[in-house]
């Protein structure tokens, strides 16, 4: 015999997720509520913090020590943010002759110039003919100190 | 009719793994170099450089060695970790541009421009914003079909002076005849070698040929499908925008090995690295498969040895995506397969009957075991957080000899804190 149906049937679908009901970790003195329950905010979140766009953004280690100066040393790790305009005076790593460079960068009057911030290091002016191009900009330096 | 014409937009990168490994390393920005498939076997990408030398794509990489020491090209094995996260900036990025997009591949994305003003403008910042923001070259081509957007994309990619970009929806009627002219049948998307050979024989040689050729002749010799390819390059649209990728049916994970393996112990580690891999597939889809097939294959292109390639299936008691459980079956049905005297040199796992974790049957006479869900979760957080295979299940990993052979792989870049690059 046909089952009398005009259509197959159909699963019920059930969602998955569940319905929780939040417990407090810690006692409420009866009668008085934590004076702290309306102030609670989010914990700070450091990639929100340092990190203005993720997809552009890389971390790189340091090698030497020409920016030791302004306080960036070997093995130190840097945000480079691809996104940003390099601007004078910006901290950027710098592809010069197909190679990495971490320098202070100098834009101006048509001259680019690339200062390490160490004295024994000599300032770099890019010449004509010489490769170069700002692969990002150095946003922030993560120095560990524990 | 009525609607406007569509603007869509294949966004295409540029040798996309070579691109890959270059953006960490600006010294090989104009050297020779390929990017070899699993097991160091075949090249799956080269760099204009090495193509002009002659370097044929999915080429033997032992068929190159000679022509690589003379012009010293550089070799890598593929380094998945850093191609994937690269693709997803890229994707990320290009998703900005316009609210209907399609990542089409790890390194295609089409993305929907019409009714978006200035089309050209866009089109260029589309391109050089990639290339700034992730260092990965793209070309973009524009067409009112898929099919008419991917071989805009080939233009864009031949001819140095579209910059990088072509719009075939920009050309008059004659020139888009010309164009199609001159372009072989071969290029188009979903004509394969083997196609092309049987076109041939129909006297269809180049695009144009194919966009006008009879369609009945078409229909009965080449089917729907060449049919549906047809009425795309008629400006036709037939194959849609897939913005959300619709759940797998069918999970196959396989591998060939590194070396030759002859032991059971070894194939049975394998498999369940593969049984892990997969599982972990159906969790994050939150589905469970109700059939398992696992197959082993000795190598087919070494006629001088036995050849054994056995496959077997069975339905699992109850469906599950519980790594475990489904790892027991691999083993078993491999136990029953195996027969020694033979040197495997593949081996994979199928899981299919695929279905939403929520339609759960049950069974009356195999108890309703709960598959370790917490378990499972807690495994999944771990390999995600620490990357893939820090908790693995029993036998997996334990053994090396089946493992890829990855001898040239650049370090993970941007996935591994240990691997970030020096500056």
């Amino acid at each position: 015999m046909k089952a009398a149906l005009d259509s197959p049937p159909q699963p019920v679908f059930i969602p998955e997720q569940k319905a929780w009901l939040q417990v407090c970790g810690w006692k409420v003195p009866a009668g008085f509520p934590s004076p702290a329950a309306d102030h609670t905010r989010k914990r700070i979140d450091l990639n929100e913090r340092l990190i203005r766009n993720g997809d552009t953004t890389y971390v790189l280690k340091v090698k030497g020590d020409s920016m030791i100066d302004i306080g960036i040393y070997e093995g130190d790790a840097l945000l480079v943010d691809r996104s940003l305009d390099a601007r004078h005076g910006n901290i950027v790593l710098a592809v010069l002759n197909n190679e990495f460079t971490v320098k202070r960068l100098h834009k101006r009057g048509g001259v680019i110039k690339l200062i390490p911030e160490n004295t024994r290091y000599p300032t770099i002016t890019v010449k004509e003919g010489e490769e170069f191009d700002v692969w990002g900009v150095v946003t922030y330096n993560l120095h560990k100190l524990y | 009719m009525g609607s406007p014409v569509q603007q869509l937009a294949l966004v295409d990168c540029n040798n996309f793994y070579v691109s890959c490994e270059r953006v960490f390393r600006p010294d090989l920005a104009r050297v020779p170099m390929v990017v070899l498939s699993n097991n160091d076997g075949c090249v799956v990408s080269r760099s204009n450089e090495a193509r002009a030398l002659g370097i044929k794509m999915g080429q033997p990489w032992f068929e190159c060695k000679e022509l690589a020491e003379q012009h010293s090209i550089l070799a890598f094995s593929s380094n998945y970790a850093l191609y994937a996260d690269l693709s997803n900036r890229v994707m990320s990025i290009l998703s900005n541009f316009a609210p209907r997009h399609e990542v089409y591949s790890i390194d295609e994305c089409f993305v929907d421009l019409t009714g978006i003003p200035k089309l050209r403008e866009v089109s260029y910042a589309m391109r050089a914003r990639v290339g700034q923001w992730t260092g990965i070259p793209v070309c973009v081509g524009i067409g009112p079909t898929k099919t008419l957007a991917k071989l805009a994309n080939h233009v864009a990619k031949k001819h140095p002076r579209s910059r990088g970009v072509f719009n075939y929806n920009a050309l008059t009627p004659a020139q888009k005849a010309n164009l199609l002219q001159h372009i072989p049948a071969e290029e188009v998307w979903g004509v394969g070698r083997k196609l092309t050979k049987k076109l041939a024989r129909h006297g269809i040689e180049t695009v144009h040929d194919l966009q006008q050729a009879h369609v009945p002749t078409l229909r009965a010799e080449f089917g729907v499908v060449m049919e549906k390819i047809q009425r795309e390059l008629q400006e036709i649209p037939c194959i849609e925008l897939r913005e959300i990728q619709p759940d797998r049916q069918q999970i196959i994970v396989s591998r060939s090995f590194g070396n030759m393996v002859t032991e059971l112990p070894v194939l049975q580690d394998a498999l369940s690295a593969f049984v892990a891999n997969a599982c972990a597939k159906l969790r994050a889809q939150s589905s469970h498969a109700a059939v398992i097939q696992v197959f082993l294959q000795t190598n087919r292109f070494r006629k001088d040895l036995p050849q054994y390639m056995p496959s077997l299936a069975v339905p699992l008691p109850y469906p599950t995506n519980d790594s475990l459980g489904v790892n027991r079956w691999a083993a078993a049905l491999c136990e029953r397969m195996f027969r020694p005297d033979y040197q495997y040199k593949k081996a994979g796992i199928v899981l299919c009957e695929i279905s939403p974790v929520t339609q759960r049957q049950g069974d009356l006479l195999e108890p309703q075991i709960p598959c370790n869900e917490r378990l499972m979760k807690a495994l999944d957080a771990l390999n995600q957080r620490y990357g893939r295979g820090t908790v693995k299940v029993s036998t997996q990993g334990a053994y090396r000899d089946w493992q890829m052979r990855q001898e040239r792989k650049s370090p993970n870049y941007t996935t591994a804190w240990d691997d970030v690059p020096l500056v």
